[in-house]
């Protein structure tokens, strides 16, 4: 039984030096040589498979850098969100207050200068027509005034 | 992908990408700062992860990539390796003495193997991957794994049997 072992590990050591064995093979292979009754010729190996065995027990002590709860790329993309959304509101802010500035000050646009230039000659000139108008019936009124004195004449006679 | 998930996804083999740079780098600072700078890569590239189909794989490979490039650097630069340091506190202290010789002196049989086979032989002897991962991982065909890492075997028991036979180290 422990021959038949032996010739099995061995068997199984041949084949490992080729890189033939399996993932499971290599694992019989660990623990025959980290078990306690490895056969004196096959000593020389021991080393290399409890070697193997406490290598893998070593961990990673240091920190998983995650903790800053979200990825850098959507940090900065929320980053420049904020920066967009402050200076859009400024801007809204700036041309707000320049506008009143304009509509409670005296200065005015040339175009509206224009508008109001025309205005003023429109209404001029309607002013002018109805005085022109008026004056046409003043003078009509002299006729009346002649009919006043015949009426006058002939009544008083 | 959010934090936790990611945690999740990269807490089961974390450990192997501290090995595997350690394996490479030696010390372990180096490969402690190695595996963060690891982490925080594939943190960054978040939304992409999930497209992969083996995240560990993809990890590995990174990890084989940024230590390869920071050895390359290291030659240029031309600075110092720390290597004293191992730590074994789940071994039984029944076997602590032994095993810190075995510790120390198979490390020392693996420094000096060519470094694509001190990879495979980390990921298979100590990690136990399948042929076909490391082949993956490594970026190399499955034929070329299984040579290097026959070759690392034997190599690692040259070593030990020329230690065996002289006794000295």
């Amino acid at each position: 039984m422990e021959f038949n072992n032996e010739k099995h590990i061995e068997k199984l050591l041949a084949k490992y030096f080729e890189a033939t064995t399996t993932v499971a093979e290599e694992k019989e292979l660990q623990a025959y040589f980290n078990g306690d009754d490895v056969a004196p010729h096959l000593q020389e190996y021991t080393l290399m498979f409890q070697y193997f065995a406490v290598a893998k027990e070593e961990r990673y002590t240091g920190e998983v850098p995650v903790t800053r709860s979200t990825p850098s790329n959507m940090l900065s993309y929320k980053k420049w969100i904020s920066v967009a959304a402050v200076a859009v509101l400024s801007f809204g802010i700036y041309f707000t207050v320049n506008n009143q500035q304009t509509n409670s000050g005296s200065e005015m646009t040339i175009a509206e200068q224009q508008e109001a230039e025309k205005a003023y000659q429109q209404t001029k000139e309607a002013f002018k027509l109805l005085a022109m108008n008026l004056e046409k019936g003043k003078e009509q009124m002299s006729y009346l005034k002649e009919f006043e004195e015949t009426k006058e004449k002939v009544f008083n006679k | 992908m959010n934090a936790s998930s990611f945690l999740d996804t990269v807490m089961p083999f974390k450990d192997k990408m501290f090995r595997l740079a350690k394996r490479l780098l030696v010390s372990t600072e180096e490969a402690e700062d190695a595996t963060q700078e690891i982490l925080l890569k594939l943190w960054k590239s978040n939304e992409r992860i999930s497209s992969y189909k083996s995240v560990e794989a993809f990890a590995m490979t990174m990890t084989k990539n940024y230590c390869l490039d920071r050895l390359k650097s290291k030659q240029a630069g031309n600075l110092k390796l720390v290597h004293s340091n191992y730590t074994d506190e789940s071994v039984s202290l029944q076997r602590n003495v032994e095993n810190k010789d075995s510790l120390e002196w198979m490390q020392r049989i693996l420094k000096t193997l060519p470094e694509q086979q001190r990879m495979v032989l980390q990921l298979r002897d100590i990690e136990q991957y399948d042929l076909e991962e490391i082949a993956e991982m490594m970026e190399m065909k499955n034929s070329a794994v299984r040579t290097s890492l026959s070759r690392a075997r034997k190599a690692v028991r040259e070593a030990l049997i020329k230690t065996h036979r002289y006794g000295i180290q």
